[in-house]
């Protein structure tokens, strides 16, 4: 027992939410139905916390490919890249990946997690400088952590603080590395991209971009933010994940760079774990050929954010700076964030508790996240459910007249 | 620019009680995390703040080895010399 003592006061609140039958942390879904759909406790729950940004999960022709390799070529790899050998699939893939951002190289991890740590460990070297946006993911600060490069963080979205950083290492030796998001995780908001570009070009670093949350999201062809800001050219490598709009598992690096394939024999999250399997890449083939031929579903997507956005505004929650697929509102405190969640799964809702650390400014959130496959009349009730659930708990004042004659409170922020 | 060491404690001791939602008395000995009760993200924007008041960057494994406001005390003073 004295070994996991110093999680004590963790393990007391851990047990505490178990005890009440409310743990967001340990969530069993008895059957998936959809991508929108699950029972949970015996009850058909509407999804709204799977960050499936275009429910491909089910897709048809996603699950033939799928079943088509893993009969084809078997289970699993068994084994890395550099040790065991690569299927055609995982060259396929990244070849794929390649042509859809238009860069010259491509590389796949197993997952998205790994692959930051993968890029970030072996692009910054011992006497390099890591510059991070103070908000991000876990595995930016993990991949960080990982290699031997002196780190420092910048305030989140903010490019003076960014020049600043840069300013103060003008004369130091090594490279200088910037790692931002595309939509953040955590509130869904996106980088101010173009002013990032801007700052890198000024004083000669490179820019990494994880697009794991705006890949299939934003840009006129669903590669990310770069491409919605227009500032590709500027972007040295982008990372991304499999798991949310590719609806399976994995992440990947792209980059123009010469000698890029000398990353797959330092990057050590490649070399030392198994490949994906071949059901795996095949199915994130065919949702990466899925994204790029119905971009309908990122109308659709963009069209649901927006519907579940404003709609929480409306009623008065607190929620991010911008519509994304991230849609998340603000709780006064974690004990409301989890009876506020409790409340919405009891009525047949699943979202997600964010609380910090994970969370920037020690805010904890109650947690969205939309699909292209939901429908308006899903999203209308998930929105009269939170409304309901919302009034009880006290978080947004109750109607005092019909809704059509409420003042319009979605400039909220 | 000519920080002293008084100086610095000065800004740490001003920043934390700006950050801080009640009174707590500081010494060199107050143990960041045991005595003022922040988390890992709560003690990097706090040290974010003195960075900018004495315009120098702080690495994070070096954040990530100080308890005490001592102990921040003299990473500061070391970087400054450095600067």
């Amino acid at each position: 027992m004295t070994l996991l003592a110093k999680y004590a006061a963790l393990a007391a609140q851990y047990a505490r939410l178990e005890e009440a039958g409310t743990n967001p942390f340990n969530v069993a879904f008895e059957a998936v139905l959809s991508p929108t759909e699950a029972i949970i406790s015996g009850r058909t729950t509407l999804l709204l916390g799977t960050n499936n940004y275009l429910g491909l999960t089910y897709d048809p022709s996603v699950i033939a490919k799928s079943m088509e390799a893993t009969e084809l070529s078997g289970t699993g790899t068994t084994g890395s890249r550099i040790a065991n050998g690569s299927y055609q699939g995982h060259r396929g893939l990244e070849q794929a990946l390649a042509d859809f951002y238009g860069r010259k190289h491509g590389m796949v991890y197993s997952t998205g997690y790994q692959a930051n740590l993968g890029i970030l460990s072996a692009l910054a070297g011992k006497d390099d400088h890591l510059i991070l946006d103070a908000d991000s993911h876990a595995s930016i600060y993990d991949g960080a952590r990982l290699g031997h490069a002196q780190v420092t963080r910048f305030r989140h979205n903010s490019p003076d603080d960014l020049a600043n950083r840069l300013r103060r290492l003008k004369d130091v030796p090594g490279d200088k590395i910037i790692v931002v998001e595309g939509i953040y995780s955590m509130l869904g908001d996106t980088a101010p991209l173009r002013e990032f570009a801007a700052v890198k070009r000024e004083y000669g670093a490179y820019l990494v971009v994880d697009e794991a949350h705006s890949l299939g999201v934003l840009g006129a062809t669903g590669r990310g933010l770069a491409e919605a800001a227009g500032v590709e050219a500027d972007v040295d490598f982008i990372v991304g994940t499999f798991s949310k709009s590719l609806g399976g598992v994995g992440g990947f690096c792209v980059a123009d760079i010469d000698g890029f394939d000398i990353l797959r024999v330092v990057s050590r999250p490649y070399m030392f774990t198994a490949s994906l399997p071949p059901g795996v890449i095949a199915a994130t083939l065919e949702a990466l050929h899925q994204l790029r031929l119905r971009p309908g579903l990122r109308h659709q997507l963009n069209a649901n954010s927006r519907r579940l956005y404003d709609g929480l505004a409306r009623l008065g929650f607190t929620v991010g700076p911008e519509p994304s697929p991230v849609v998340s509102t603000i709780m006064p405190d974690p004990d409301t964030a989890f009876a506020f969640w409790a409340r919405l799964l009891e009525m047949g809702l699943y979202t997600n508790v964010s609380l910090p650390p994970a969370t920037p400014k020690g805010l904890a959130l109650l947690r969205s996240s939309v699909s292209a496959a939901h429908s308006p009349a899903q999203l209308d009730h998930a929105i009269a459910l939170f409304a309901d659930a919302g009034r009880e708990l006290g978080l947004i004042p109750r109607p005092s007249q019909p809704a059509w004659g409420e003042p319009d409170f979605a400039g909220a922020k | 620019m000519t920080d002293s060491d008084a100086d610095i404690r000065e800004i740490i001791f001003d920043t934390l009680r700006n950050a801080l939602p009640r009174p707590v008395a500081l010494t060199e000995q107050t143990h960041i995390v045991d005595d003022l009760g922040l988390d890992s993200v709560a003690v990097m924007d706090f040290v974010m703040e003195i960075e900018d008041r004495l315009d120098l960057s702080v690495p994070l494994d070096k954040i990530a080895e100080i308890e005490t406001l001592g102990d921040l005390l003299t990473v500061l003073r070391d970087l400054k010399a450095h600067v």
